[in-house]
């Protein structure tokens, strides 16, 4: 045993969590907007269009998350254009990220019935008025509780930027647990920590479900 | 730039990848199979168990959806040691693998549960069915009906989840791909062929599943 497992060590879990914390924020930031693009993308006028999104979102969402990592990270470092871990965690993540919430958003547009555009064609209001006043509010309304809880699936989700070497939670805990050897304590506080981030968004989405009535259109992942 | 691709070098290994991507669809369809068990049995804890049983599932759930697979695993395999369970690597990656699946199935499986109508229940009971055929014929069979879909896109999620077993050197598919890549450095190559290979795997599993459904939900005429 090299060290022990005392409050300096938590500290250090606590505050490697800072990173999990900036991962995850950056990600979500990414992922909103090309999230929305994807899922502007998607119910575009046009069908190449339409096409090519749904064909980009099913190739992302069927590929696994820690292999996306892996092929930024080592692939694009064997080309010859040099990322670190952050950039390629942080460009992985978004590109997942926006993946995911391109469809929730999709979705939840398409919920919105169509006699409400209709109707308001009718009114004669312009594309954006249509837009602002009828749709956009209607829409996260129903977006509103998927996109948090897809959030808890982001914090999760960035746990695997340990394995590509950054230094967020998950990696820190791999490294207390070596200097430790307490692996019960260093892997219980970690998940803690996890727990800590999450449980409040999961509990923010289902109190919003009810809220707002609206039906679960949540995306699980690991 | 000047990066030529090379997939002949990675594909010499083409036996060994396939071994294992073999190693992927047994331990992810074996993860499915328990972890749906797990998931009916603390289901119906939650839904209809005394109020102690209805806890514990719903703190099992609650700690397990918000905390990382990743986490779980390492405790799996770092830590239940401790308290004297040993396991390989991949005893201990199908372990968490079904952990992390019953606890998001519960709660598939419980919504399922809540739309039966209570009158069905009654029903039965009225017509002499024992408490187990209730629970199997008119509870379960209905409800995993209606929530099928659900349960069979988490499986697809089981899957490319077992990507993550690799963090503790199981001999699985991505495992096998960074062992390859440390040797080789054809990085683009291995990884896109893995990319590839989940993908393919991915619609075996739902070509399964829709057999399944046809085979255990056989419509009525």
């Amino acid at each position: 045993m090299l060290r022990e497992f005392g409050w300096n060590e938590v500290l250090y879990l606590v505050l490697a969590a800072r990173w999990t914390v900036l991962l995850s924020l950056t990600a979500f930031a990414g992922g909103s907007i090309f999230g929305l693009a994807l899922a502007l993308a998607r119910l575009a006028p046009w069908r190449p269009v339409r096409l090519l999104a749904a064909v980009w979102i099913q190739l992302v969402q069927a590929t696994p998350m820690l292999l996306l990592l892996l092929l930024l990270y080592f692939g694009a470092n064997m080309v010859g254009w040099r990322i670190d871990a952050w950039m390629a965690a942080a460009i992985a993540f978004t590109l997942s990220t926006s993946a995911f919430l391109g469809e929730i958003w999709r979705g939840s547009i398409q919920t919105v019935p169509k006699g409400q555009w209709e109707a308001a064609r009718a009114l004669a209001l312009s594309y954006s008025q249509l837009m602002r006043m009828i749709i956009v509010p209607q829409a996260v309304r129903i977006a509103l509780p998927p996109t948090v809880g897809y959030m808890v699936q982001v914090v999760k989700g960035t746990s695997l930027a340990a394995l590509i070497g950054f230094n967020e939670l998950a990696k820190a805990g791999t490294q207390m647990n070596t200097v430790t050897f307490e692996p019960v304590s260093v892997f219980g506080c970690v998940a803690l920590i996890y727990f800590a981030l999450c449980f409040p968004l999961s509990m923010l989405a289902k109190h919003l479900e009810r809220k707002l009535h609206v039906g679960s259109l949540r995306i699980q992942a690991l | 730039m000047g990066y030529t691709f090379q997939f002949e070098t990675v594909l010499q290994d083409w036996p060994q990848f396939l071994r294992a991507a073999w190693l992927t669809v047994r331990l992810s369809a074996l993860a499915m199979t328990f972890g749906l068990i797990v998931g009916i049995i603390s289901a119906l804890a939650r839904a209809y168990g005394p109020t102690w049983a209805r806890w514990v599932a719903a703190t099992y759930v609650e700690l397990i959806r918000n905390t990382p697979f990743l986490i779980q695993l390492y405790f799996v395999f770092f830590a239940l040691p401790k308290f004297g369970l040993r396991m390989n690597p991949n005893e201990a990656a199908l372990l968490a693998m079904i952990v992390n699946l019953g606890a998001y199935s519960t709660e598939i499986v419980r919504a399922g549960l809540e739309a039966v109508p209570a009158g069905q229940i009654e029903a039965g009971r009225s017509l002499g069915l024992t408490r187990f055929q209730i629970i199997r014929l008119i509870m379960l069979m209905p409800a995993l009906k209606a929530v099928y879909p659900a349960l069979t896109s988490q499986f697809i999620l089981v899957l490319l989840g077992s990507s993550i077993v690799s963090a503790i050197a199981a001999e699985e598919l991505t495992a096998f791909a960074n062992t390859l890549n440390s040797r080789t450095f054809r990085s683009f190559e291995i990884y896109t062929i893995v990319a590839v290979l989940y993908i393919a795997m991915a619609f075996g599993f739902r070509a399964v599943f829709a057999g399944v459904h046809a085979l255990v939900f056989p419509r009525r005429a």
